[in-house]
C-alpha cells in the first residue's frame, strides 16, 4: 500500500527531471531531483512503496530514460495516468517501471489517499475511499516484456530460450 | 493492399508485404543515434547484452552536442564516455568538437538520412529526418542500446494522420515554423499521440528543404512518432551530392488509410508565438505584440539551419540589438556555420550586436550559454517552452520564428518583423 502523489496533465520530461541534472545519470542522483520544477516537496517526501498518479499523455517531451529512472528510484511503485505520451512509455516498461492507464482511477484518486495496485491483474483499489478500478490490458507482448521486468532481460531470455 | 509511406517504410523494414496500424513488429535499423546526455546511459545498458561489438559500425552516429562542448566536469565525463565507446568501437560517424553540429542539422547534412531508411534516436527530435522521407523517430537509451546490439527494434505500426496544406500564398514572413506551430495549437501536444503525421500539399511542396526539417522535427510536440514528407525534386536537389548509397522510392497510395484529415490553407496562417509553458499555445503574432522579453534564442535543431540565419541577418541588417536584450545565434553545424560566413550572415549579426556560437543545443534545453534568471523571458526558435525548460523554475519562452525573433531583439519586446523592416 503506498500514498498517491497527484500531478496534472501533460507532465513532461523536463519536470519530471530538468535538464541541469542530466550532466549524471546515477539512480540517487537523479531521485534527489524528480518533480523539482512542479513546485512540491515530492523528492524529499516520497516514501518507498508511494505511487504517481498523472492526468493525460504523461512523460511528453523528451526521451531522456533519466525521467522514468527517477521516478522508478524514488520508490514510485507505478505510475497510473490518463494516458502515456510514446517515448515514456517505452522507456518505463523498457527499464522495468510499472505503469498502468486507467482514466477512472486518476478520476477518482486524491492526493495523499492510499492506493494498493496488482500489477499482474490490473486492479487498482483506493483504500481511502474504498473504491476499486481496472486498468486496461497491455498487448502480450507487452506483457512479456513486464513480466521479465524489462528489455534487457526479455531479450536474455529470448536468447535462453532460441 | 493500399499503405501510406510510413507503412510502406516499415514494412519493407520488417521483412512483410504489409502492415496495418496497431500491429507489433521488429524491423532492422539503417541508422542509430546518440548524443553525450542519452548516449552514455545507452552505453552502459549495450554492455549488458553480452555482445562486444555494435551491430554495423558504419550505421552509428553518435554526436557529442547537448553540454558539449563539454560545460562542466560531470559533463565532460559523458561526453568521455561515448567518445572512449566511439574509438573502441570503432564508430565511423562520430562527430567531435570542430566538426560536430546539432544532431538534427548534421546528420541531413552528411547525407547520413536517406529517403525510406530506417532510424531510431535517443533523443525525441530524431523526427526531423522525416523531412527526406525517412521513418525516424526517438527512443530512450535502452532501446538505443538494443539497437546498438542487435541492429533491430520494436515497433507498433502507428495510425496515419494527413494534413494538406493547400496553396502558396504564404503570407509575408511566415515559414515551416509558423505552420507547425500552428498545427500543434489546433491538435494539441497529445493530438497525435503514437501517430505517423504526413505533410502534403502544394504547400508543403513549396518550403525549402530547411522548413521541411523544421516541421517534421516538431512533430514530437504533438505527441507523434514521426512526421514524413514524401521526397520530391527538392528533396532530390537536396540529397545531391550528400546521399551515398542509393536509396528506394515510397509513396503513400492514393487509398491508403488515414485515422484523421485535415486540410488548411497556407494562406489562412499567420505569423504564429506559442506561450509558456506549452507548445499548443501558438497564438498570432498581434495578440503577442509588445510582451517584454530579456533574451531573443536563434538556432537549434528546429531553425539553426541556413535559410534561419539568413532570414534573421534580413531583418537585422543596418539595426542594433535592442540594449537591454542579449541575441544568442547558434548555427546548425559547422558547415552552415561558413555558409554563413561566406554570405555575410555572421558579420550581419555581430554587427548587429548578437553573440554568435560554436554549434551546441546549449540554451534549448536550459543546459548552458544562456539560460534564463528568475522571471526572466526569451523569445527562442526552438522547440519547447516546458517550465523551467531554458533556466529558472519561473523563467518564461516563448516559440516563434526566426524573423520573429530577430524583429523582437531589436525592439526588446515581441513584434512583428515589418515593424522593423
Amino acid at each position: 500500500m503506498g500514498k498517491a502523489w497527484k500531478f496534472g496533465h501533460d507532465i513532461d520530461t523536463d519536470v519530471i527531471l530538468p535538464a541541469r541534472y542530466l550532466n549524471k545519470s546515477t539512480p540517487e542522483h537523479l531521485a534527489a531531483h524528480c518533480m523539482e520544477d512542479a513546485g512540491t516537496t515530492f523528492a524529499q517526501d516520497v516514501k518507498a512503496g508511494d505511487i504517481m498518479v498523472g492526468g493525460k499523455n504523461f512523460g511528453c517531451g523528451s526521451s531522456r530514460e533519466h525521467a522514468p529512472i527517477a521516478i522508478k528510484a524514488c520508490g514510485i511503485t507505478v505510475v497510473i495516468a490518463e494516458s502515456f505520451a510514446r517515448i515514456f512509455y517505452r522507456n518505463a516498461l523498457n527499464i522495468g517501471l510499472p505503469i498502468m492507464e486507467c482514466p477512472e482511477a486518476v478520476a477518482g484518486i486524491s492526493p495523499g489517499d492510499e492506493v494498493v495496485v496488482d500489477l499482474a491483474t490490473g486492479t487498482i483499489e483506493n483504500r481511502t475511499t474504498n473504491k476499486q478500478y481496472q486498468a486496461r490490458s497491455f498487448p502480450p507482448f507487452m506483457q512479456d516484456l513486464i513480466r521479465a521486468g524489462g528489455l534487457i532481460p526479455y531479450v536474455e531470455g529470448r536468447k535462453k530460450n532460441a | 493492399m493500399s499503405m501510406t509511406i510510413t507503412e510502406k517504410i516499415l514494412a519493407q523494414h520488417a521483412g512483410l508485404d504489409e502492415v496495418v496500424p496497431g500491429q507489433l513488429i521488429t524491423a532492422k535499423l539503417d541508422l542509430v543515434l546518440a548524443n553525450d546526455v542519452t548516449g552514455p546511459v545507452a552505453i552502459q545498458e549495450f554492455a549488458k547484452f553480452g555482445t562486444d561489438t555494435v551491430f554495423d559500425k558504419t550505421k552509428v552516429a553518435l554526436v557529442p552536442d547537448h553540454f558539449a562542448p563539454n560545460k562542466d566536469i560531470l559533463s565532460a565525463e559523458q561526453c568521455k564516455v561515448m567518445r572512449d565507446f566511439a574509438r573502441k568501437q570503432e564508430i565511423k560517424h562520430y562527430f567531435e568538437v570542430g566538426q560536430m553540429g546539432i544532431e538534427h542539422c548534421l546528420l541531413p547534412e552528411q547525407g547520413l538520412t536517406l529517403p525510406g531508411d530506417l532510424i531510431i534516436g535517443a533523443d525525441s527530435h530524431t523526427c526531423t529526418y522525416g523531412a527526406v522521407g525517412a521513418f525516424a523517430t526517438g527512443v530512450g537509451s535502452t532501446d538505443l542500446a538494443a539497437g546498438l546490439a542487435t541492429g533491430e527494434a520494436w515497433f507498433r505500426v502507428p495510425e496515419s494522420m494527413k494534413f494538406i496544406f493547400h496553396g502558396t500564398n504564404f503570407q509575408k514572413w511566415v515559414g515551416g515554423k509558423d505552420l507547425i506551430l500552428y498545427l500543434i495549437g489546433k491538435l494539441g501536444v497529445d493530438g497525435a499521440r503514437y501517430r505517423a503525421m504526413e505533410f502534403t500539399g502544394e504547400g508543403i511542396s513549396a518550403l525549402s528543404m530547411d522548413n521541411r526539417f523544421t516541421m517534421c522535427n516538431m512533430a514530437i510536440e504533438a505527441g507523434a512518432k514521426n512526421g514524413i514528407i514524401a521526397p520530391d525534386e527538392k528533396t532530390f536537389a537536396y540529397l545531391e551530392g550528400r546521399a551515398r548509397r542509393s536509396y528506394p522510392l515510397n509513396y503513400s497510395d492514393n487509398d491508403a488509410k488515414y485515422v484523421d484529415v485535415q486540410e488548411f490553407n497556407v494562406a489562412d496562417i499567420p505569423l504564429q508565438v506559442s506561450y509558456p509553458h506549452s507548445p499548443e499555445n501558438a497564438k498570432s503574432i498581434q495578440e503577442a505584440s509588445g510582451i517584454k522579453i530579456d533574451q531573443v534564442v536563434i538556432g537549434s535543431c528546429t531553425n539553426g539551419r541556413l535559410e534561419d540565419l539568413r532570414i534573421a541577418a534580413d531583418v537585422l541588417r543596418g539595426k542594433k540589438v535592442h540594449p537591454e536584450i542579449r541575441l544568442l545565434v547558434f548555427p546548425g553545424t559547422q558547415t552552415i556555420m561558413r555558409e554563413a560566413m561566406r554570405e555575410g550572415i555572421i558579420d550581419t549579426l555581430i554587427e548587429a550586436g548578437a553573440a554568435v556560437s560554436t554549434p551546441t543545443c546549449g540554451p534549448c534545453l536550459g543546459g548552458h550559454m544562456g539560460i534564463l534568471a528568475k522571471g526572466e523571458r526569451a523569445v527562442s526558435t526552438t522547440n519547447r517552452n516546458f517550465v523551467g525548460r531554458m533556466g529558472h523554475v519561473e523563467s518564461e519562452v516563448y516559440l516563434a520564428n526566426p524573423a520573429v525573433a530577430a524583429a523582437s531583439a531589436v525592439k526588446g519586446q515581441i513584434t512583428h518583423p515589418e515593424e522593423v523592416a
